[in-house]
């Protein structure tokens, strides 16, 4: 073990949990385990929860995470993204230094994983991202108990109530319906959410071809590959405007209102997130159909989440910590928000672009 | 209530007329009565009920939420009713128990007779019921604070279309029509009568004319037009008439048929014969008129005080004569009409109202000289207040909409600037991949020698192919970016001058350089100018000096 990990008494008899886990500038650190989740500086060695390009960066030493988490940094940043890497499934435990870990599934895309770290008695699980609410793109989320549960809290206002998703694409389909003659242009990120979209807009019975901006080819094709249904797809670039007349078109949210829009027309701007809740942030986008569809679990599913791992302390990571740590107080629940830095200000976390954030 | 809501949602993110129009009839169609009928009278304002205080829709959040929680998130939506409508906490019932969620017409009726004790109650029961765009919506409707941005005129247009119908037609009946409209409906779908309008002062649909272009005199011969003077104001329809029992029901409408009469309460004791006119509204003092910006102290009051009445005196300038107590004269040629106004206003003999005098003229060169100097082509004091002149067929019969090569207008020539473009915008809808919206400036004295100061901004008048230029200038050249805003370079040798036409100036104490203008538009790109030979301040403070001071009302 190097220094990075060095801790003066890894041994003690009684380990309270910032002994195990403890936020530090590169991320959340395991000292007696040796390593990092989600690190967001390189490390020696790195547990990674899921894909998105703010948890998973390049340049570690050594990953461990899913199949499909392996396979999607491997997509996005090339063969050398680390040093070496290590394949482990949902409900495989692997021992690290003095903690075990063990991955469950997180629901928030395909391959998401939380993580479970033991040391003696002390069980703290790292969610990451996670969502609680139906997805047929990957594999549901699974509740953990544990003694401290750590919690994002993107949406951790009660503000944030996302429905059902169905009911969103329904809404998609019905303005399709009325305006037969333009196009639809859907907002999405391109890891998981865009295939989310597309999945759902099948099982609403939605059988023509769903039209792609370039950016999201690769890791759809991903999605296909590991056996995910998502019918026909073709790519926007080379098809004439007059074709895409009555066509859903996906493509990352910064595309839908550039330049890349002029090929379609008098498109009807989409937007599938969970922002889209408020109406303040869709008009400020120029958004015309706001799609409540979010990849992270609401307001409801946060306070389930809590109250079901029956853990006694709760840790709150990235996003509307102040909320949700007073909802946890009101509870009696020991709560405080982690100060870690770096996580959800890439586009894939849904974080707010700047114009949002100024309002 | 839950279909409706959607239905304003999405007008609310929807920015084309067209497809306004097209989801409003769409919901007329699917929607069965009386439903649609409480919506159409929502949309166009005629839904009257007294409005719930912000205060009773806090005490409701206040006692199903933390005050903490309620804190944070207010803070965050930024909208009451949509913070209450998104956080209202789900009713603690059994789901197969949940009563079904109101109906608008529920929530209509209900709403009318429900006593204020009742209220609360009330509302807590359906915020309960509804979803949260439901929720929305009621809180909107309740509070009376329903901004969606759609006239009552685009609401009946998407009613006429339901069956094909001009939306004239439904002007003309809607006064004698009321909520929830079934037999309005029932013409519409085929099923019924057309309803017959028995209002005693109805509405008659406007007769609008062309802007007329320079090769468009070659065609025309002078002998065959009147000209009158075009007034800076606001073009109403004056409308009196008796009812089954003798008594004269005076309405002003607006071009588009809305009622402002309660708007203009001054106005109602001068006209006091049956008739309809058509002309200008106006403010006079001392005999003269003002300028739009005085008249505009007047519009859109929903309490018109008597302070506000004696300090802003009405007044209706006649241009047109469409009935003559029983007698619809709009068959009649306007030489005729004419005539026929001029002993309606002698009878009349009202302070208020008085008549548009005629610009005589013998050529287009002699109408061109009066155009270009109102002041002594009979306009004299009011001179600053005339727009433009009007030139009507003598022979034309009163034909609703914009008949071709009836009537012409010839507005007085824009006043034109030469700005720099500082600050550009994206723009909205179709328009969202472009930027679209400019910021410009003048040159004025800084602290630290000339600098630009902001005097307006403009989103039309360009051509598409200028639009993209301009765009592809904007992109080229940002200096910063404040998110949808760029900040483009402005310096006295490099920048993109833009000449900019405007009809007015006022004074504004809220924009920085001390000046708005009026219906700003970029009238041509200056590729060829540098942005230091643009305008001066100084230049439109002198405009400014012939405009009376603002008041305050």
């Amino acid at each position: 073990m190097t220094d990075e990990y060095r801790s003066t008494g890894p041994y003690m008899t009684t380990m309270r949990p910032q002994d195990i886990l403890l936020p530090v500038a590169a991320g959340l650190c395991c000292k007696p385990g040796g390593f990092h989740i989600d690190p967001v500086r390189p490390v020696e060695r790195a547990v990674i929860t899921h894909g998105h390009s703010d948890h998973a960066r390049a340049g570690h030493g050594a990953v461990l995470a899913t199949q499909e988490t392996l396979d999607m940094m491997r997509l996005r940043y090339g063969e050398n993204f680390a040093g070496s890497t290590q394949t482990i499934r949902y409900g495989e435990e692997i021992r690290l230094g003095d903690v075990t870990v063990k991955f469950h599934p997180a629901g928030h895309v395909l391959g998401s994983a939380q993580i479970a770290v033991t040391c003696n008695d002390t069980c703290i699980v790292a969610s990451g991202d996670y969502k609680d609410a139906p997805d047929p793109t990957c594999t549901p989320f699974e509740l953990v108990p544990c003694d401290v549960f750590i919690t994002e809290a993107t949406f951790g206002l009660p503000v944030f109530r996302h429905g059902d998703a169905a009911d969103e694409v329904k809404k998609l389909l019905a303005s399709v319906a009325l305006f037969p003659e333009r196009a639809h242009l859907v907002g999405a990120y391109s890891l998981g959410k865009a295939q989310r979209v597309i999945a759902l807009l099948r099982q609403a019975g939605y059988d023509a071809p769903i039209y792609l901006h370039g950016a999201m080819e690769t890791i759809t094709h991903y999605y296909q590959s590991r056996g995910i249904e998502l019918g026909e797809l073709r790519p926007v670039k080379g098809v004439k405007k007059a074709a895409l007349a009555g066509t859903i078109a996906l493509a990352p949210p910064s595309a839908t209102s550039d330049l890349w829009t002029r090929r379609f027309p008098d498109p009807v701007t989409a937007f599938a997130s969970g922002w889209m809740r408020v109406r303040a942030r869709a008009r400020q986008r120029g958004i015309e159909l706001p799609l409540v569809i979010s990849d992270h679990a609401d307001w409801d599913g946060l306070t389930a989440t809590i109250a079901a791992t029956g853990a006694g302390e709760i840790w709150v990571t990235h996003g509307q910590e102040d909320a949700l740590v007073h909802w946890c107080q009101s509870k009696g629940l020991k709560a405080r928000p982690l100060d870690l830095v770096g996580y959800g200000d890439e586009e894939e976390s849904e974080t707010p672009i700047q114009d949002e954030a100024e309002a | 209530m839950n279909r409706f809501a959607e239905l304003l949602d999405r007008l609310a993110y929807e920015p084309g007329r067209n497809n306004k129009l097209r989801l409003i009839t769409g919901y007329f169609c699917e929607v069965g009565d009386p439903d649609r009928g409480y919506a159409l009278a929502a949309l166009t304002g005629a839904l009257s009920f007294k409005h719930a205080k912000p205060a009773l829709i806090r005490d409701l959040i206040a006692a199903r939420t933390d005050e903490v929680m309620f804190g944070l998130s207010y803070d965050y939506v930024g909208d009451l009713s949509e913070t209450v409508a998104l956080m209202w906490p789900k009713a603690a019932m059994t789901a197969h128990n949940n009563p079904p969620p109101p109906t608008l017409t529920e929530v209509v009726t209900t709403l009318r007779t429900l006593g204020k004790i009742e209220l609360p109650k009330q509302l807590e029961r359906w915020l309960d019921e509804l979803d949260e765009t439901g929720r929305w919506a009621l809180l909107k409707l309740v509070t009376g604070t329903l901004r969606i941005g759609i006239s009552a005129r685009l609401a009946k247009t998407a009613a006429a279309a339901v069956g094909d119908k001009d939306p004239h037609e439904i002007e003309l009946i809607w006064p004698g029509l009321s909520p929830p409209y079934l037999d309005l409906f029932a013409w519409l779908e085929g099923r019924g009568e057309k309803p017959v309008n028995r209002d005693p002062a109805p509405f008659r649909p406007v007769m609008l004319a062309h802007a007329i272009e320079d090769m468009d005199f070659a065609a025309l011969d002078p002998a065959d037009y009147i000209a009158e003077w075009k007034w800076d104001g606001i073009r109403v329809q004056a409308v009196a008439g008796r009812d089954d029992r003798g008594h004269i029901t005076a309405r002003l409408y607006s071009r588009t048929g809305e009622d402002i009469t309660g708007s203009f309460p001054d106005l109602v004791p001068s006209l006091h014969l049956p008739g309809a006119i058509d002309g200008e509204l106006l403010i006079l003092r001392e005999g003269r008129v003002q300028s739009f910006n005085v008249l505009q102290q007047r519009l859109n009051r929903k309490v018109v005080s008597p302070k506000l009445i004696k300090e802003f005196p009405i007044h209706l300038r006649a241009y047109d004569l469409l009935g003559d107590d029983e007698n619809d004269l709009r068959e009649l040629p306007f030489a005729e009409r004419r005539e026929r106004l001029e002993t309606f206003i002698r009878k009349l003999d009202d302070p208020r109202i008085d008549l548009s005098p005629t610009v005589p003229f013998a050529s287009w060169e002699a109408l061109t000289a009066a155009r270009a100097d109102p002041a002594s082509a009979g306009a004299g004091g009011d001179a600053d207040a005339v727009e433009g002149v009007m030139l009507k067929r003598r022979d034309a019969p009163y034909l609703p909409g914009r008949p071709k090569g009836q009537w012409w207008k010839w507005k007085r020539d824009p006043h034109i600037i030469d700005a720099v473009l500082m600050y550009a915008q994206r723009g909205h809808g179709k328009r969202s991949s472009y930027y679209s919206d400019y910021t410009f400036g003048v040159w004025t004295e800084g602290d630290s020698g000339d600098e630009l100061v902001p005097v307006g901004k403009a989103y039309f008048g360009f051509t598409d192919e200028e639009l993209l230029q301009i765009d592809r200038f904007v992109r080229r050249n940002t200096t910063e970016k404040f998110g949808p805003v760029r900040h483009v370079v402005h310096e006295p040798d490099k920048g993109l001058v833009l000449e900019v036409a405007f009809e007015g100036l006022q004074r504004s104490p809220r924009h920085k350089s001390g000046v708005a203008m009026r219906f700003p538009r970029i009238s041509r790109l200056r590729w060829d100018k540098p942005p230091r030979e643009a305008d001066r301040l100084e230049t439109l403070e002198r405009m400014l000096k012939a405009e009376p001071a603002e008041i305050e009302a």
